[in-house]
């Protein structure tokens, strides 16, 4: 069947199978390889993109879902070739190791920092920890997304 | 170094981010073919049992299934070889790649169904008709001890492999001690847990006879050797290549069985087959670690000197004998006694066979629940002779005038049987842990009871054995385009190797790192190479970049001192250029033209690295919830010599928390039938961002390595050493007034509870 929804600004329309989940959508059918799957079941936030502002795990709805939506990946995120602040700041506080988890962490972090830019170590703890991380130990990925709030305090748009 | 760079020691921020920033890193998930199947496996559902019927033709003739691969169409099976450790006896117990008539686990594969998309070829698994007569399962290492129930019947043994570590005479010191203390311990099985799954993408080119395998990791080379000796090809017609890799740990890259269905599928269809495991398989068919339980016993003089050490050490292994399945029972045995000086040793070590997963390595292996076990004895030891914890291990480590310090003799060992300490002051180090802690002010804490938790402290010692043999190889070319390609034979699993890399390359050329490119985890590259185990990249490979380098830019300076009429030894490298001390120049792309290159390998003949740390940890354990809150904790490793202080921090805090995921919480339990009671992730907890946000990681590097010419240690194991015992101790020391003895990982919040006062049971 047919859906059609805009993603990181464009519009596109593709023809899946009903029981299609948008991750695999986003994957297999709009060839965006930057969302990762890490479980399928909820549990590792790798797949996290955002849908009309919030942060939605791809593997827990089906792309039919995504119907007249604006769903934002980690690619995205930045449109020119320079880091946004955030994953800048994920550079320098070294908040990846291999990566897998890189796209989910910025996804939940940048939709919590566009709607609480101010939020504090606690609220970035609490809002990142439905997203699994084996390599960090998380603590470089809250220093960092504690460093990134500044750039969303100064204006709407990072 | 010799060029005047100082990427080497600078917190140098990764390459290898850029992509990874951006969503453009490439997972093997995330690559695909023209006319590309998609494979998924049937699974024993079963432990132990004997395949009375395999039926596919319902899967075979669903629409958009290709084929049903099972033992049939494979013929004569492979078993898959011991990478480590190949000791006589073992050949009666490896993996054969499908099972044809017998299952040993919940999780062996036995059909391959290829169809247009993963839910079609998942569908297909779904129609196979499957009947098992079940067999009783060996549930436990008791039941295995026991050989009433055998695995192999033909072998007569569920015993595995036995080892046995020896220094002085055990037996002596135990009769004349005047103080002696026996225990028994265990830890739980529980895995590595990447968060990208395995996955598999074969390409079969029958016209060129080439068979290509992405989705490779940590040893590429010896696994194109197994995979062409399976597929009856010559390795040279075999290529193994690296993507991405998202996290390993020890884990992944192994041979696994779907390392041979992928490749077999591919050339059985004539199409690219890609296999992506899903979580649930996963946690059944990647390597299980840990499990082990021992009964031993410590012999002090009163002082706390310690006297010897004894007993015997149970793994729990599953079903089979997996590529590195002996490392976990050999080390447990070996590195017993870890960074003390314990005259008179006596460990014997078994691996028994039950009717689980098979179990392998997983970031330090056997020295996590080593280091476990010996410090809970040296505590209680400690506690019993009235000594204070820290002057207790103060006490017994091994001194620096005592290096090099030859560790417990391993039977049978191999190539490493005998293995000594090889430089380090360890006092140093537990001196500064002790200082930056605040052992002394902490301790007062010990016991107390405030604001209703229970408040204790801890210490532990380790020593991380690293930069295992036999070498590493390299090639460093310059290119047209005036960089410095760097292929290596070590493999990146998402440890920062590329910027690793090229920082010991840029600094020993004195070119800028954006002038050098590292490409590895390729067979395309090499012709042989060895991998990332063993915390021995930086050390083997970095090594070999090293002297590689050294070689290029002499290459370089005769090159450019023909062409400007000069003395080599008047040509520098500087700002990229090669130039004379009368300021005339040559880029490097000019000297290109002269083809220069060097190949190269550094081998240690298996003289291991030892770093080597402190750690302390201040915890406060909740009476009511069994709920431990860890409030601090600080280790302190000397790494010999630093190369990136900013990826060396990351692995020190990101081991430690996967240590605490094992001290507290993550736990494959399986019921008494073999079935695996915690298959995904709601019930396979690791760590979140909430649980442990207080950890402190101080690296040292006071004492260069005297085995490699850069002075390094492998530094990727260390910090997760000492976390069972640490957090085992801080939470017997909390609550000691009510004779809690943690003896048994994880601590659990019912297990904690249960050792406290057990605030808000009915009184009975």
């Amino acid at each position: 069947m047919q859906v059609s929804f805009q993603l990181n600004g464009e519009p596109v329309e593709v023809d899946i199978e009903p029981r299609m989940h948008l991750a695999d959508c986003l994957r297999e059918m709009l060839r965006l390889t930057g969302t990762h799957l890490g479980c399928e079941h909820g549990a590792c936030g790798a797949c996290t993109v955002i849908v009309d502002g919030a942060a939605v795990r791809s593997c827990l709805i089906l792309a039919v879902q995504a119907e007249g939506s604006s769903v934002v990946t980690v690619e995205g995120l930045s449109s020119e070739e320079a880091l946004t602040p955030l994953q800048a700041a994920f550079r320098k506080h070294h908040a990846l190791q291999c990566g897998f988890c890189t796209p989910g962490m910025l996804t939940t972090a940048h939709a919590l920092l566009t709607e609480e830019p101010d939020a504090d170590a606690d609220r970035i703890r609490s809002a990142l920890s439905g997203n699994l991380c084996r390599c960090t130990g998380y603590i470089p990925i809250v220093e960092a997304v504690l460093e990134a709030r500044a750039a969303y305090r100064k204006s709407d748009k990072p | 170094m010799i060029g005047t760079n100082r990427y080497i020691g600078s917190p140098v921020e990764r390459i290898e981010d850029l992509r990874f920033l951006r969503g453009r890193g490439e997972f093997v998930g995330d690559l695909r073919r023209d006319g590309m199947l998609h494979a998924a496996i049937l699974r024993s559902p079963i432990a132990h049992g004997r395949i009375r019927r395999l039926d596919a033709a319902a899967g075979r003739a669903l629409p958009g299934v290709h084929a049903v691969i099972t033992a049939t169409e494979i013929g004569a099976v492979p078993r898959i070889p011991l990478r480590l450790l190949p000791l006589p006896g073992t050949e009666r117990f490896l993996q054969p790649v499908i099972a044809a008539d017998r299952v040993r686990y919940v999780g062996e594969p036995i059909a391959v169904v290829l169809a247009a998309s993963a839910a079609l070829a998942e569908d297909g698994v779904g129609a196979i008709a499957l009947d098992i007569d079940e067999l009783p399962p060996v549930a436990d290492r008791r039941a295995s001890g026991r050989d009433g129930i055998l695995l192999f019947e033909e072998s007569g043994t569920n015993l595995a492999m036995q080892f046995t570590a020896t220094l002085g005479d055990a037996d002596a010191a135990f009769r004349d001690a005047p103080y002696v203390r026996r225990e028994r311990f265990q830890t739980q099985r529980y895995t590595a847990l990447p968060m990208e799954s395995r996955g598999v993408l074969a390409e079969w080119d029958a016209g060129r006879v080439r068979m290509t395998v992405l989705g490779a990791a940590k040893v590429p080379f010896f696994n194109r050797d197994t995979l062409a000796a399976m597929l009856g090809l010559a390795p040279a017609d075999v290529d193994l290549i690296e993507n991405d890799v998202g996290g390993g740990f020890g884990a992944r890259g192994e041979f696994y069985p779907e390392d041979f269905l992928i490749p077999f599928a591919a050339r059985h269809i004539g199409r690219p087959v890609r296999w992506i495991e899903d979580r649930r398989e996963h946690l059944t068919a990647m390597n299980h670690a840990r499990q082990a339980d021992c009964e031993v016993e410590i012999a002090c003089r009163r002082d706390g000197t310690i006297l010897g050490l004894r007993g015997e050490v149970f793994v729990d292994l599953g079903a089979y004998v997996r590529t590195n399945g002996l490392i976990q029972p050999r080390t447990l045995a070996q590195f017993f006694s870890g960074p003390y000086r314990v005259p008179n040793i006596r460990i014997t070590s078994m691996a028994l066979l039950t009717n689980k997963t098979p179990s392998g390595t997983y970031r330090a292996p056997g020295r996590y629940e080593a280091s476990f076990f010996c410090e809970r004895l040296i505590e209680l030891a400690a506690g019993d002779l009235e000594i204070d914890s820290a002057e207790m291990r103060r006490r017994n480590l091994i001194a620096a005038a005592e290096m090099p310090y030859k560790l417990a003799r391993l039977e049978p060992g191999g190539p490493a049987a005998d293995t000594e300490c090889d430089s380090g002051d360890y006092r140093e180090a537990l001196e500064r842990c002790l200082a930056e802690f605040g052992w002394v002010d902490k301790r007062t804490l010990q016991g107390r009871l405030i604001n209703g938790r229970y408040h204790g402290i801890a210490v532990a010692c380790f020593i991380e054995g690293s930069g295992a043999g036999p070498k590493e190889t390299a090639r460093l070319e310059l290119e047209p385009d005036g960089t410095v390609a760097v292929y290596v034979g070590s493999a990146a699993v998402g440890q920062g190797l590329e910027t690793v890399m090229a920082q010991i390359a840029a600094d020993t050329l004195g070119i800028p790192l954006d002038q050098v490119r590292v490409l590895h985890g390729s067979t395309l590259y090499l012709q042989e190479g060895y991998g990332a185990f063993a915390s021995r990249s930086t050390v083997l490979g970095g090594s070999a970049v090293f002297e590689g380098a050294k070689v290029l830019l002499e290459k370089i300076r005769t090159a450019a001192a023909a062409r400007l009429g000069e003395a080599a030894a008047d040509v520098e490298l500087v700002d990229g250029r090669a130039r004379t001390s009368d300021g005339r120049s040559l880029s490097l792309s000019e000297l290109a033209a002269d083809g220069l290159r060097v190949d190269t390998a550094f081998a240690n003949n298996n003289r291991l690295t030892y770093s080597y740390g402190s750690a302390a940890a201040h915890v406060a354990v909740d009476p009511g919830t069994g709920h431990v809150d860890l409030l601090d904790f600080l280790v302190v490793e000397d790494v010999g010599r630093i190369v990136n202080p900013l990826t060396l921090h990351g692995q020190a805090i990101g081991g430690i928390v996967q240590g605490l995921g094992g001290a507290f919480m993550e736990n494959l339990v399986y019921d008494g039938n073999g079935q695996l009671l915690a298959g995904n992730l709601a019930d396979y907890l690791i760590p979140t961002a909430s649980d442990f946000p207080r950890i402190r990681a101080i690296a040292l590097e006071n004492h260069p390595s005297t085995s490699d010419p850069l002075g390094v240690k492998g530094a990727g194991e260390g910090a997760i050493i000492p976390v069972g015992g640490l957090m085992a101790n801080a939470v017997a020391n909390a609550l000691a007034s009510f004779g809690a003895m943690p003896n048994q990982l994880p601590l659990s919040p019912a297990r904690v509870w249960q050792m406290g006062p057990m605030e808000g049971q009915t009184s009975p």
